[in-house]
């Protein structure tokens, strides 16, 4: 069995091109073969740079300048390719072939191993991450925790010294997180290689590693250690700067609760599809009032999200009635499908699962601006509206920045705020804290039940059940999916 | 999930077994065929060539065990496509000869009805061909003859592979940029030049979204070797054998004996002539 690779870093420093501050600096760390390390630090701290820079996969002088020394088993990153493998954040990206075998032999191709021994590295691979599927098996048609798990088989089939994973649940909802997490566990039952982790829930990986780093996003290293003296040492301070630390969980706002609840939206009998002719969910009865919360859970598959464009006058009911009430509609009829675009803003905001999807515009200020300028409210108001926004969500600095270019924190911030700057009277959210750390997390429930309290009503599909607590008054679980009867059209 | 990825993941063992000799011939061995048949069609405008290749066509592909019923359904376009553009070759095309109706730019005669029928019969032949060929070609394997066989660049091969591979999500990119519009209270439009500037904006919206999706499958590939100075190895064996020659065989046979039938009929007019 192949040994664990040793890490070494020595003065090394990373600047991204056209940037002024570095994204790491003056980092001195010395990593054994076959340790496990947790690596943490608040956002910006440059965790991801590091790990790209391990990985062989930053650059050269054109994306960035580097200073000092990174070594794995003594070889500059980029030479070590191949001892080296990286599991990355969104599922979707790493998928590089339509067939399950194809896709872990992939990795062993590039380094020309020989096919006989290509077919024996997948099936063990696979057998590694518990992925129990024939060898022909469409990868279009797995899960996003499957995807992980199988892009974990691709990296272990080449056999590395050193695996880094790199937020690898953070897109993934909890069964996800769980499959992903008991495959590493798997793999490291079968393998010596080092290990290194980016993670914002500490509690997810505590058991599988046996060493803490805090990197410190003023340079070098805030704390480092053994896991339990880490935790204990820094925990309240790692949790006060975004990390998910057990025992440390973020402060849940107050609420008034003194609204009175007006009905806005009524669902009777209500079936939603995506897709024209499949029903993913049916005979919903809800309703939707001002100052209140209404949580959707379920499983996978059981139709939230489409639940949640219906809600926001987005898709069209497949069958029933979702019907808005004169409060809401104010003259716009009783159907929100049938309102005009620029006549939801004002009357139900969205705000989607992926913030990429909904950006519009080359600035932060822009996209706030644009809900505002489509109702052709007066300069000032606007200017008001969006200094306001931009100041509660700590993003002044960032008004001239392009949107795409913001972390992950920082988009949801954003996107909720695009929605938030029209002031609808209903503010549907989709997963609003997926991958979010701890700090966005308390901030944003914050915002919400601020919202709450001055009237605004909220639907939140969502699998976080801490979320759930702090906000939710009522709660609709929809049921998991029963096989999807298909009509041929 | 749903329907589209099925339809796409599985075209290639819709339209015959999987265990008939089409799906066992190489790749590349079915785009040399179907290129050597439509160049020779291309070379003349005459029924009696494109006749004789649909014909021989249609035993090849009732011998290679294509499903007639799915056949039909996945060849509508081209079986509609065919008469329209005979047709109007029939109404406009260059007249000569007896002239039986005339209306305008319209001319109906002897020349042009010859034109058309040609026209649509070679339109027929040459889709049919190409689309029988590409239905039954799985990606994958077309990248591995293409590297393998063809010896093109591993690099751009199997780039241009996981390329198409994120079209697939790029149509339910599509999907959710055009409810994200109608959120943020821009999806409004009217009349043809509003619904063309909307339409323009979504696209340049998805463009972004691509850009970004295939630079983090870049950075994925390349962290797994991808690119790398290492000779590669190949998992899956890609074979240029028998069956594949007589593949090609078999389409000069078909071509060939069109030309000769033509030539010997006198319907013969190579058009580079």
């Amino acid at each position: 069995m192949l040994r664990g690779s040793r890490v070494t870093a020595h003065g090394w420093g990373w600047r991204h091109a056209g940037r002024r501050a570095w994204a790491v600096h003056d980092l001195e760390l010395d990593i054994e073969p076959g340790e496990k390390l947790l690596l943490l630090g608040p956002s910006g701290a440059g965790k991801s740079t590091l790990v790209h820079a391990l990985a062989g996969v930053l650059g050269d002088s054109d994306d960035g300048d580097d200073t000092g020394q990174l070594r794995v088993d003594g070889l500059a990153p980029a030479a070590a390719r191949g001892r080296v493998g990286l599991l990355l954040q969104d599922p979707d990206s790493q998928v590089t072939l339509a067939r399950v075998g194809d896709d872990v032999a992939f990795g062993c191709e590039n380094l020309g191993v020989e096919r006989d021994e290509i077919w024996r590295r997948v099936r063990e691979a696979l057998d590694a991450v518990g992925l129990d599927l024939p060898l022909d098996h469409p990868t279009s048609r797995l899960s996003g925790g499957q995807k992980q798990r199988l892009a974990l088989a691709g990296i272990l089939a080449m056999r590395p010294g050193l695996v880094l994973l790199d937020e690898p649940t953070a897109n993934l909802d909890p069964g996800g997180v769980a499959e992903v997490r008991d495959a590493v566990a798997r793999m490291l039952e079968r393998t010596r290689a080092t290990l290194i982790v980016i993670e914002h829930r500490v509690g997810t990986w505590q058991d599988l590693v046996d060493r803490v780093v805090v990197l410190d996003p003023e340079g070098g290293v805030l704390a480092d250690g053994g896991t339990r003296e880490v935790l204990a040492g820094q925990g309240a301070q790692l949790a006060a700067r975004g990390v998910w630390v057990p025992g440390h969980p973020p402060a849940h706002p107050q609420r008034q609760r003194q609204v009175p609840a007006h009905q806005l939206l009524v669902a009777q009998d209500l079936s939603v599809s995506r897709i024209p002719g499949v029903v993913v969910a049916s005979d919903i009865r809800l309703t939707v009032n001002t100052g209140r919360a209404l949580a959707v859970t379920g499983p996978n598959g059981s139709g939230k999200s489409t639940l949640a464009l219906n809600l926001a006058g987005l898709l069209a009911p497949a069958a029933g009635e979702l019907r808005a009430t004169d409060r809401l509609a104010q003259g716009a009829g009783s159907e929100p499908i049938r309102w005009k675009s620029r006549e939801l803003l004002t009357r139900i905001g969205t705000v989607f699962q992926d913030p990429e999807h909904q950006f519009l515009t080359s600035t932060v200020r822009a996209e706030l601006e644009l809900g505002p300028r489509t109702l052709k409210l007066p300069e000032e108001e606007i200017r008001a509206r969006v200094d306001e926004l931009l100041q509660r969500l700590r993003m002044e600095h960032l008004a001239q920045a392009n949107p795409f270019t913001l972390s992950g924190g920082e988009k949801r911030r954003l996107s909720v705020a695009t929605a938030l700057v029209s002031k609808p009277q209903v503010l549907v959210l989709d997963e609003p804290t997926f991958g979010q750390d701890a700090q966005t997390w308390q901030e944003l429930a914050a915002l919400l039940a601020g919202l709450l309290d001055e009237g605004t009503a909220l639907v939140a599909v969502t699998h976080d059940l801490d979320f759930v607590a702090a906000l939710g008054d009522r709660t609709l679980e929809l049921p998991a999916p029963h096989p999807v009867e298909q009509v041929r059209s | 999930m749903s329907r589209a990825t099925k339809e796409t993941t599985g075209v290639a063992t819709r339209i015959a077994d999987a265990t008939r000799p089409i799906h066992r011939v190489n790749p590349v061995a079915k785009l040399a065929a179907a290129f050597i048949i439509s160049l020779t069609l291309i070379a003349s405008i005459d029924w009696v060539s494109a006749g004789v290749v649909l014909l021989l066509e249609a035993a090849l592909f009732g011998w290679v065990g294509i499903r007639l019923s799915v056949f039909l359904r996945r060849s509508w376009p081209i079986l509609l496509a065919s008469p329209l553009a005979g047709l109007t070759t029939v109404l406009y095309g260059e007249p000569s000869g007896q002239l039986y109706w005339e209306f305008l730019f319209i001319h109906v005669t002897d020349g042009s009805i010859y034109l058309g029928v040609a026209t649509a019969l070679r339109i027929l032949a040459i889709g049919l061909a190409g689309m029988v060929m590409f239905l039954t070609i799985d990606p994958t394997d077309l990248a591995d003859g293409l590297a393998q066989v063809l010896r093109l660049p591993a690099r751009f091969v199997l780039g241009a592979l996981a390329a198409m591979r994120l079209a697939g999500l790029l149509v339910e990119d599509w999907r959710s940029l055009g409810l994200a519009r109608r959120a943020r209270g821009v999806g409004d439009s009217q009349g043809f030049v509003g619904k063309l500037r909307l339409w323009l904006n979504q696209a340049f919206s998805l463009l972004v979204l691509a850009l970004r999706r295939g630079s983090k499958l870049a950075t994925a590939m390349e962290a797994r070797g991808f690119g790398a100075d290492t000779r590669r190895s190949w998992a899956r064996e890609s074979v240029f054998v028998g069956r594949d020659w007589l593949l090609i065989a078999i389409s000069v046979l078909i071509a060939a004996t069109a030309v000769a039938v033509s030539i010997w009929s006198g319907h013969w007019n190579f058009i580079f002539g």
